[in-house]
């Protein structure tokens, strides 16, 4: 019995829960004190914003949960949203496009993969270095220009809400995507060999799991999601750019870790991950109308990344003392 | 590096033991010899790039970006990493032209002096939150990237700092020189040397290699590496700070966004320049070097009227050349040591 109180408590104590508590939290309180913070507009807004942030980390939690990282998927997202310009300037149909743009964002992956799997580089330098070598292409394909006449049923479609409603289209998108990747990740042997490869890969590699095959497909399909996206951006903004996206390989590793995902693999879930994403978002997006500046809350942002390892650590160091000192005074006594 | 030295055991004249040494050599060499046919080949296209005129250019335009990844190339031969350093350039920049523009009297070293302080207590933030906090470098340095980030945004506001409220004496220091050598690539240089210096021959470099190697040996061994650890975060910090000054000398305009990415640069003027991201391996010359090489390839494209849009691009693929390279070098090593083993 005190076992299970035991466990309850240390589950309802996990950064996990704390985070979806606050997203929570924080949601309740905007939608009460910040004006129009609660309505279907700004709803549509706010999971527009969510979009691209929340359908990278879906992979980026499984690959940083293996113990690696990618930091190359915003500039596969300007490569493909480049290409997809520089593809509908030379007369495709949108619908060959799509699927084209998918591809070589599945591409870029296959890359990241075979330099990380196949040649054993590490991660980090080599997503460093695609980062740097994906946006550059970008810009060569399509220079500092933009494209921009899309047709409309299709960027329609992006920004638009199911039948004219308060839900938007593309949350069914995220929803069926999300749930994809939780029951991959969460409920299937090939996500529990994620969590072995990231907590010891000789272990895991030693009980049979295939790890480089495994990660060589992760960063495949990371590299197809971002893809996906770069397409979505494109269409949300009616405007292929080469610089589309830059920058946000940080906040999608701000918002994993800051949903209790370990920079060192093995630990981390995708709930908390979700959770992180909203609270970012709608902290930005309450900030905003309250007339914050939205780079003022960098500083919250990254706060609340150092405070996710942080707090556990130190809990865990008090906790610690505090059994030690029990214990010296159990001894004491007798 | 660390390997280097051990090769002393074997015989004179052993073969495999100077291969291995010879092949952490050529590290360096490689960027040298890259770094020369670019130069080679964009001088026969146009020989105004090897004028003195250009050449100062390509080395005002290296100064900030190698004394970063000075600071840069310690910290990751320790086994960690600054992401900081942009957002550090920037908060300093803020400050310093802050500063200069309301006290127009303010002589220049105290200016230099200002940025190095902001910079060390944002370095020594990290420093703390890294070993004390028990939190990798590469979190408490993205945090840190928007905290600081953030500060300077909230204090600028929208406002810019520019040219024509600083004074004189300040925007003249960039191009300055003493004989003959701008006095921006001179500290530049002084930076490096130091830094070359003091990982090469004083007991404090050794050991931040060391901790690279084995940070669980380095302590076992009785290396003070939270000392050495600290020291290593507030040098970045005080670096990335001074090149917060440098830059507000050198372009008179400063607003909330100064030196946005530049970490991105910085990490890859040390990977191209061969610091191992794993640590324990590199010189901060090398990385100098790689600072370097990455400025002048931008000039050379400008230079040999190829697409600008095409130098990011070659950066990447550089980038990664030269782990690829670095992973050669290990593999090569590691079979020659397997071998001699096998002789014994």
């Amino acid at each position: 019995m005190s076992d299970r109180v035991a466990t309850l408590r240390s589950r309802l104590t996990s950064w996990d829960s704390i985070i979806v508590v606050l997203t929570v939290l924080v949601l309740v309180v905007a939608s009460f004190s910040v004006d129009n913070f609660g309505t279907s507009r700004n709803f549509t807004f706010m999971v527009l914003d969510l979009l691209p942030i929340i359908l990278i980390a879906l992979p980026m939690t499984m690959i940083i949960v293996t113990g690696e990282i990618d930091l190359s998927v915003a500039s596969t997202l300007g490569l493909t949203s480049s290409m997809m310009g520089w593809l509908w300037n030379q007369g495709l149909s949108i619908e060959s496009i799509i699927p084209l743009c998918i591809v070589i964002g599945a591409v870029c992956g296959v890359v990241n993969g075979f330099l990380i799997t196949g040649l054993g580089l590490p991660s980090l330098a080599v997503t460093i270095g695609t980062l740097a070598l994906y946006r550059g292409l970008a810009f060569v394909v399509l220079g500092d220009g933009a494209v921009a006449d899309f047709p409309f049923d299709y960027t329609g479609w992006v920004t638009g809400t199911i039948g004219g409603g308060a839900v938007p289209n593309v949350l069914i998108l995220i929803v069926a995507l999300a749930l994809i990747f939780g029951i991959v990740q969460h409920a299937t042997p090939f996500g529990r060999s994620l969590y072995a490869i990231g907590a010891n890969a000789q272990a895991a590699h030693f009980s049979g799991i295939r790890v480089a095959r495994t990660k060589f497909w992760l960063y495949v399909v990371s590299g197809a999601v971002a893809g996906l996206v770069g397409v979505l951006w494109t269409l949300r903004y009616a405007s292929a750019r080469a610089d589309n996206g830059a920058g946000l390989e940080l906040a999608v590793v701000a918002a994993v870790l800051l949903g209790g995902v370990s920079i060192f693999g093995g630990k981390g879930s995708l709930p908390g991950v979700l959770a992180g994403v909203v609270l970012l978002t709608a902290l930005q997006n309450a900030l905003r109308l309250e007339d914050v500046s939205g780079q003022a809350l960098n500083i919250v942002t990254g706060t609340l990344l150092v405070l996710s390892v942080l707090l556990p650590n130190v809990t865990t160091a008090v906790r610690g003392n505090w059994q030690r000192r029990k214990l010296r005074q159990a001894a004491a006594t007798r | 590096m660390t390997i280097t030295s051990t090769p002393t055991k074997a015989p004179l004249g052993n073969p495999v033991a100077q291969k291995a040494s010879g092949l952490f050599k050529q590290r360096e060499l490689g960027i040298v010899l890259a770094l020369a046919l670019l130069v080679a080949y964009t001088a026969i296209d146009n020989p105004r790039f090897l004028s003195g005129q250009s050449i100062r250019d390509n080395l005002l335009n290296t100064a900030i970006l190698a004394v970063m990844a000075t600071g840069q190339a310690i910290v990751v031969i320790t086994r960690n990493i600054d992401l900081s350093v942009g957002s550090v350039l920037g908060i300093s920049a803020f400050a310093v032209a802050t500063l200069m523009s309301k006290n127009q009297d303010l002589p220049m070293i105290v200016a230099l002096l200002v940025g190095l302080g902001v910079g060390a207590v944002a370095g020594l933030v990290n420093g703390v939150l890294v070993r004390y906090g028990k939190v990798p470098a590469l979190v408490v340095t993205l945090g840190t990237l928007y905290i600081y980030r953030g500060i300077t945004y909230s204090w600028a506001g929208g406002s810019q700092v520019n040219a024509d409220e600083l004074p004189r004496h300040f925007l003249t220091f960039a191009n300055d020189s003493i004989l003959g050598i701008p006095w921006l690539v001179l500290i530049a240089l002084v930076v490096i040397a130091a830094g070359s210096i003091m990982m090469r021959n004083y007991r404090v470099g050794r050991e931040l290699y060391a901790m690279g190697s084995s940070p669980a040996a380095a302590e076992l061994a009785g290396i003070k590496v939270a000392r050495n650890l600290l020291g290593a975060f507030v040098l970045s910090g005080a670096l990335a700070g001074l090149a917060g000054v440098l830059y507000a000398a050198r372009f008179g305009t400063v607003d909330a966004a100064a030196g946005t990415g530049y970490e991105l640069n910085v990490v890859a003027a040390v990977v191209v320049g061969g610091v191992a991201v794993f640590g324990g391996s590199g010189t901060v010359w090398g990385a100098a070097l790689g600072a370097l090489l990455l400025t002048v390839i931008g000039s050379a494209l400008a230079v040999l009227d190829i697409n600008q849009f095409w130098q990011q691009a070659i950066v990447g693929a550089l980038i990664i050349l030269a782990i690829c390279a670095d992973r050669l070098v290990a593999f090569r090593i590691a079979r020659s040591l397997r071998k001699r083993d096998a002789h014994v």
